[in-house]
């Protein structure tokens, strides 16, 4: 939709000015970046810039710059430690994806010829146990279950022994869906959190947040929350495939600086990606259109 | 993080003139911090810009009431205009279209919005308060699991599901839905469908074939509170594709402001019909404009200060 505030491509140069500022400013606020963040990024990219004669093709380019200079540092993969069983405990608000996310990652780390073990730690949900169970399937790996409505702190002890005891290289724990606001069930997670560190006080090694893209500025009260009861060490965006631009990834980049692992793109197994930061901006700014 | 619009105001507003009336350049100073508030509240940006131009007009020469300020004027115009343009012309967003029997109810949605979850609560509160025999089906063949969690929903709630079928085509669960119902003398069928995206044609096609098929006297879109700008294309979307009657905004017990309530609204000029309250079967309400209003905005309590004054 930039093309919409810049004119065609095609276009002659157009001085850099207040007016196109701002509606570059607001192109980034309707991805999501928040109007914080998306005056911050365009008075950087009218730094040097303004008044200067420029092709919508060289603003493009140049917005697309300064939004890969906040995200570049954070784009990391999943990082993987020697330590046996590595325990990766995956969290999020409802139905923001961390089920099948689990079953992606499971996918491509036994990929990697890695032994992965599943635990169905969403002991609340009707049918989450079955929908992570397919997941194990189509990935191929073990997942291990407890009834509907158990504790979900003693599943994910039960499971590292088990683990352990297996051998396997890396154990995914699958967590219920809670908004952040609800302190019972965020004291749940607190819980889970210091029964795996009776286990191992080192783990989980990483805990995933899972951030659905089509998520506004409450994404940023999730971060801030999570973080703090679980100890947060990297983001997954999913549902990149959608409409939603996911902008407030920029925010987040900049403000708390955690690492960005993986954008989940479809509902198939193959479709995780790594977070490319120059296609993610380019795609934020519409730099790709053309 | 968030400044409330009072706090942003205050310190604009207090320059203001404090006699007579609200002068265009005391409303445009006003309406520049309602416009950043609406959208940090996730409002989507061409529907913050309408309501913003629509208030300009309105506010413009209304005599300042001498017990309040200038400010606490421009928030009680800006409160009762989000009250108006969320309310609509609707006066029982609650009601939903079920009086000939077997009336069909098809819920729709992107993924994870809660259309499931949303289902079985609406078929309990439909057999809970208005007596009606409910059936549920699933007509989602993709996502694993996706059948046997409304029929453990159904289980829970009591209220019937349709038998799982493997191998059948939405269209073909739809009809079997209907044979069902009719046969079974059910009031009611809610049909339950995949999560998907606006702009998946394919997918969008098979909804808009399962709606041909059902001809639903409701057809419910599902959204997440919690969404931000993309609501104005999902709800356009849903809507010019499959055509919606109402929306039903889930996961407002969460500690999002709610933008996306006005941002449905503007774009599709259909009623808010429900909220979702949290993933027990009750936690679902009929929709209050005025509490969603004072959430956007951040603030309820200087509103019913104004209202007093
Ligand atoms: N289009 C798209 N859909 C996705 C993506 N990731 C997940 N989904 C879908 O989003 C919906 C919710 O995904 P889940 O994995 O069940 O989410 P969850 O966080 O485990 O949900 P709860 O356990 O209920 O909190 C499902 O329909 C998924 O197929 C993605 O990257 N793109
Ligand atoms: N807190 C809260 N959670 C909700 C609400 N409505 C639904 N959920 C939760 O959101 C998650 C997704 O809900 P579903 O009903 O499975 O969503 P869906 O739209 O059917 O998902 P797909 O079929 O995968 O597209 C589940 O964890 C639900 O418990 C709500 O109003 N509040
Ligand atoms: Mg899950
Ligand atoms: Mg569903």
């Amino acid at each position: 939709f930039i093309a919409r505030a810049l004119g065609r491509t095609d276009a002659p140069r157009r001085i850099l000015d207040d007016a196109m500022l701002e509606s570059l400013e607001e192109l980034l606020i309707q991805s999501d970046m928040g109007v914080e963040t998306s005056i911050n990024v365009t008075a950087a990219l009218a730094e040097g810039r303004f008044g200067k004669r420029l092709s919508t093709a060289e603003i493009k380019d140049a917005l697309a710059q300064e939004i890969s200079k906040i995200i570049e540092p954070v784009a990391r993969p999943m990082p993987l430690y020697p330590k046996k069983p590595q325990v990766v405990l995956v969290v999020g608000v409802n139905g923001s994806g961390k089920t099948t996310t689990i079953g992606k990652l499971a996918s491509q780390f036994r990929d990697a010829g890695k032994s992965v073990v599943i635990a169905a730690g969403d002991t609340f949900r009707a049918a989450a146990v079955e929908q992570l169970q397919v997941w194990g399937d189509r990935a191929g790996v073990p997942v291990m279950t407890a009834a509907q409505g158990s504790d979900p702190a003693s599943l994910a002890y039960d499971a590292m022994v088990k683990a352990e005891a297996d051998g396997a290289d890396l154990l995914m724990i699958d967590t219920a869906g809670r908004l952040q606001n609800r302190a019972d069930l965020m004291e749940e997670l607190a819980k889970i959190v210091r029964v795996i560190r009776k286990k191992d006080p080192d783990a989980p090694h990483n805990t995933l947040l899972v951030l659905d893209a089509s998520t506004g500025q409450n994404a940023v009260g999730q971060v801030e929350t999570f973080r703090k009861i679980a100890d947060v060490s990297g983001l997954v965006m999913t549902k990149l495939d959608g409409t939603a631009k996911g902008g407030v990834l920029v925010a987040l980049a900049d403000r708390f600086g955690l690492p960005i692992h993986a954008i989940g793109v479809g509902e198939s197994i193959e479709d995780l990606q790594p977070f490319d930061p120059d296609e993610f901006a380019r795609a934020l700014t519409g730099a790709d259109a053309d | 993080m968030f400044e409330n619009l009072s706090d942003r105001l205050s310190g604009v507003l207090e320059k203001l003139t404090r006699q007579g009336a609200l002068t265009e350049e005391d409303v445009a100073t006003a309406l520049r911090e309602v416009r950043v508030a609406l959208l940090e509240a996730d409002v989507s940006l061409p529907v913050a810009r309408d309501f913003v131009k629509s208030v300009q007009e309105k506010a413009t020469g209304q005599a300042v009431t001498k017990s309040v300020s200038p400010g606490q004027q421009v928030i009680k115009i800006v409160h009762d205009a989000l009250i108006q343009t969320l309310a609509g012309d609707d006066a029982n967003a609650g009601e939903l279209k079920v009086s000939s029997p077997p009336a069909p109810i098809l819920m729709v949605g992107l993924q994870g919005s809660g259309k499931t979850t949303t289902t079985a609560k609406l078929a309990k509160r439909l057999t809970d308060r208005n007596k009606k025999r409910v059936l549920m089906a699933s007509l989602d063949t993709r996502r694993p699991a996706a059948m046997e969690q409304l029929a453990v929903l159904g289980m829970q709630i009591g209220v019937d599901t349709l038998p799982i079928v493997a191998g059948q085509t939405p269209v073909q669960i739809a009809k079997r839905a209907k044979q069902q119902a009719t046969l079974g003398g059910y009031d009611v069928y809610m049909l339950d469908t995949a999560g998907r995206l606006s702009i998946d044609d394919e997918l969008m096609d098979e909804v808009a074939a399962v709606r041909d098929e059902a001809k639903p006297h409701e057809t419910l879109l599902v959204v997440d509170g919690l969404t931000g700008q993309d609501a104005v294309y999902t709800a356009e979307n849903f809507n010019t594709r499959v055509g919606i009657s109402g929306v039903v905004l889930t996961r407002m017990d969460g500690d999002g402001r709610g933008g996306a309530a006005l941002s449905m609204r503007a774009v599709t000029g259909k009623p808010i019909k429900f909220v979702g309250l949290g993933e027990k079967m009750d936690a679902i309400e009929e929709f209050h404009p005025e509490r969603i209003a004072g959430r956007i905005l951040g603030m309820g309590d200087i509103v019913s200060l104004v209202e007093k004054a």
